[in-house]
């Protein structure tokens, strides 16, 4: 038998039919649908008279848009009408929807691992490009346009041309302090933005396997600010002990069944990759992004670094407007960075381990006098509630910090939660475009520990020294 | 979709590497639920000097004289040339009906993002990738020349210049042909619902819990509140 990839094993399971010229229909088997990317898609079926093909196979969530303090009332009546869209959506079409009010509401990344809704050997998408999430699960997961997130509800299917393999492997371990997000913010500053264009990426070694199913969603989840599409993670006890139980995840026998097909959702001894990357985790510092894309990141006892030695003039201009829009000088240690806010959530940030690491930072101390708001929003209402019973709640707002619902929030503000031209955030989201946190702002990409760290200090700081 | 199969158009150069998505639409205007309209708000951020917010008459907002599509050697450009990674960030495809509203029929580049990539052509909208080396020579060749212009024939695969320079592109036949017929996607593949039939067929047999619909269901019951493991979610 050929040696395959878990790619390769994803895709060969869900070729509906095989064109012959490189591309194939490949049959979804889970859709998620937020609030942003579907009512164009859901006016397109109704214009053409088409119904969804297969029901049960959608989850909806509203996440983008919806306020992460009091939810009676929505102010931005564009936003209202988006949110309402959905429901209405949802209604006439009879598809399943966790509301505003409901406990498992929160950001479809977060919710389809939490329910057991993602499982692996499945193909699962949704209008956002971090889908890439669910890979951690060895799921085939990736984001679509609109026309695509029509397509599906039509038929079930894609219309897909196949990715080429990369490994991405992380041997050694991480040292105390350095997490999942440092590990992938290092592979996107290695390999660059488009560095995985095109590619699916598996990531494997000891590094990884030592992670936990969170971690490894981090991971996963920034697959996409490398280029790449999807983002895999083998199977092994540690997934299969995650869904467990999840209130979606098959049961009794169906259970035993499928976790006897799970345990083979891993690459073959001597299947290949069209690219390989080693890394040695023992390497990787926690990164701080100072730039205007994923990839301009650094150690955070390294310094910004100076247009002037980039000798591609291309990319030296690009440093250049880069260093001008984050209002920053070359070479400026970048612990000497003053803060005006911080970010804890995203689909990148938000779960559990994400909130008692950051928890841990905070406890017993309060936010710097600089810092004007420092926001943590739950990944879904079901976190919500566990971080309270964990007590962290009381953490946070003793330190200072504002506890909210869940959502995607500050991650991209489309919710009134943003900031101001001109200030300068530690987030632990996913991306640092401009404008991308609110019109002229200015986000710097981190872990949960040094955004809490850096709410303490006001600037950024070690946290392995903290 | 609108077809494409020939296109003579003014040339504007956007001479960065990495425009994302955010910048091409940003997300104040994410909000509206047509799909038409976002023309006014294409590279918002870059394009005004002042803050756009959404459902906003952009008439008389004050442009910013130094971005390239305010120059009025540019206005009216249908063909965007572009540097490495155009369209990367976020799936909206609201990127490309920007694009398209605002006018633009092709974007040149050495490389794009996968998912705009994606949506351009499922739009109509012309992706064309050349060498590194071709799109310096066209970035001199436009900043040279006002009224530069380009042919953009897609079934011949080849860009000609106004002094009949020819410069050929390769496109997978499969896209090149759904947007020289502007073909409804949906349509084709639901020709093969028999097929996709099957496959579920199989499936269920093979894999049968991914189609429990009582497991999927009995998720949206009360008694999934308490969620699973609650020490480990």
């Amino acid at each position: 038998m050929v040696a395959k990839t878990l790619y390769d094993k994803l895709w060969d399971s869900h070729v509906v039919q095989d064109y012959g010229d490189g591309t194939a229909l490949i049959y979804i088997d889970r859709h998620l649908i937020h609030e942003v990317t579907s009512p164009q898609a859901f006016e397109g079926l109704r214009i053409a008279h088409r119904k969804p093909w297969r029901i049960d196979a959608n989850l909806a969530v509203s996440d983008h848009n919806v306020p992460t303090t009091d939810r009676t009332t929505i102010d931005d009546p564009i936003s209202r009408l988006q949110l309402e869209t959905l429901d209405h959506n949802c209604a006439s079409f009879g598809i399943r929807q966790f509301k505003m009010s409901d406990i498992r509401q929160g950001i479809v990344h977060v919710i389809g691992p939490e329910q057991g809704f993602s499982l692996p050997g499945m193909s699962i998408v949704c209008g956002d490009s971090h889908t890439s999430t669910h890979g951690a699960l060895a799921a085939l997961a990736f984001g679509i346009g609109t026309s695509e997130v029509e397509h599906v509800l039509a038929t079930q299917c894609l219309i897909l041309k196949k990715s080429r393999n990369m490994l991405v492997q992380i041997n050694g371990s991480l040292g105390r302090g350095v997490t999942a997000k440092d590990m992938i913010l290092a592979v996107i500053g290695r390999i660059g933005m488009a560095g995985g264009t095109r590619h699916t990426i598996e990531f494997s070694g000891l590094a990884i396997q030592a992670l936990s199913m969170e971690a490894r969603m981090t991971v996963c989840n920034m697959s996409i600010e490398a280029g790449a599409r999807a983002g895999l993670i083998a199977v092994d006890e540690a997934t299969i002990a995650y869904l467990a139980d999840r209130p979606m995840a098959p049961t009794g026998g169906l259970w035993d069944q499928a976790i006897a097909a799970w345990r083979d959702l891993r690459s073959d001894p001597g299947a290949g990759f069209d690219r390989v990357i080693e890394i040695d985790a023992h390497g990787i510092q926690p990164q701080v992004s100072w730039g205007t894309s994923p990839e301009m990141v650094v150690s955070v006892d390294g310094r910004v670094p100076d247009p002037g030695a980039e000798s591609d003039p291309v990319k030296r201009d690009g440093m250049r407007k880069a260093l001008a829009y984050m209002g920053l000088q070359a070479n400026v240690p970048i612990t000497d960075i003053p803060l005006d806010k911080v970010f804890i959530g995203s689909c990148t940030n938000s779960r559990i381990e994400d909130l008692r690491a950051a928890a841990e930072v905070v406890r017993g101390k309060r936010i710097a006098a600089n810092i004007m708001q420092a926001l943590v929003v739950p990944g879904s209402g079901l976190v919500r509630r566990q971080a309270e019973q964990e007590g962290l709640d009381r953490v946070f707002i003793e330190a200072g910090f504002e506890w909210r619902e869940a959502g995607c929030s500050m991650c991209l503000g489309m919710n009134p939660d943003r900031l101001s031209p001109g200030e300068r955030c530690a987030s632990t989201s996913n991306r640092n475009f401009e404008g991308r946190q609110g019109s002229g702002g200015r986000t710097h990409l981190v872990s949960p520990p040094m955004a809490a760290a850096a709410a303490i200090a006001g600037h950024f700081v070690d946290v392995r020294e903290f | 979709m609108e077809a494409i199969k020939k296109l003579t158009g003014l040339v504007a150069p956007l001479d960065r590497h990495n425009v994302d998505t955010d910048a091409i639409i940003p997300k104040q205007f994410l909000k509206s639920i047509q799909r038409t309209g976002f023309g006014p708000n294409l590279f918002d951020e870059w394009r005004y000097l002042d803050q756009g917010g959404s459902a906003q008459d952009c008439a008389h907002r004050r442009l910013n004289p130094d971005f390239v599509l305010n120059q009025e050697r540019y206005r009216g450009a249908q063909i965007l040339l572009a540097r490495n990674n155009f369209g990367c960030g976020s799936s909206r495809e609201h990127a490309a009906w920007a694009l398209l509203d605002y006018g633009i029929r092709c974007v040149i580049a050495p490389s794009f993002a996968d998912i705009f990539f994606s949506n351009a052509h499922k739009n109509g909208l012309l992706p064309v990738i050349l060498a590194n080396s071709t799109i310096d020579r066209l970035f001199q060749d436009v900043a040279g020349t006002p009224g530069y212009e380009l042919t953009v024939d897609l079934e011949a695969q080849t860009l000609v210049t106004w002094d009949e320079h020819v410069i050929e592109f390769s496109m997978d036949a499969s896209i090149k042909r759904r947007l020289m017929e502007g073909l409804d996607d949906i349509g084709i593949t639901l020709q093969t619902a028999e097929l996709i039939r099957a496959y579920e067929q199989r499936r269920r047999q093979d894999a049968p819990w991914l189609f429990s619909e009582e497991i999927c269901s009995a998720g949206a019951t009360v008694d999934s509140l308490t969620g699973p493991n609650e020490s480990t979610i």
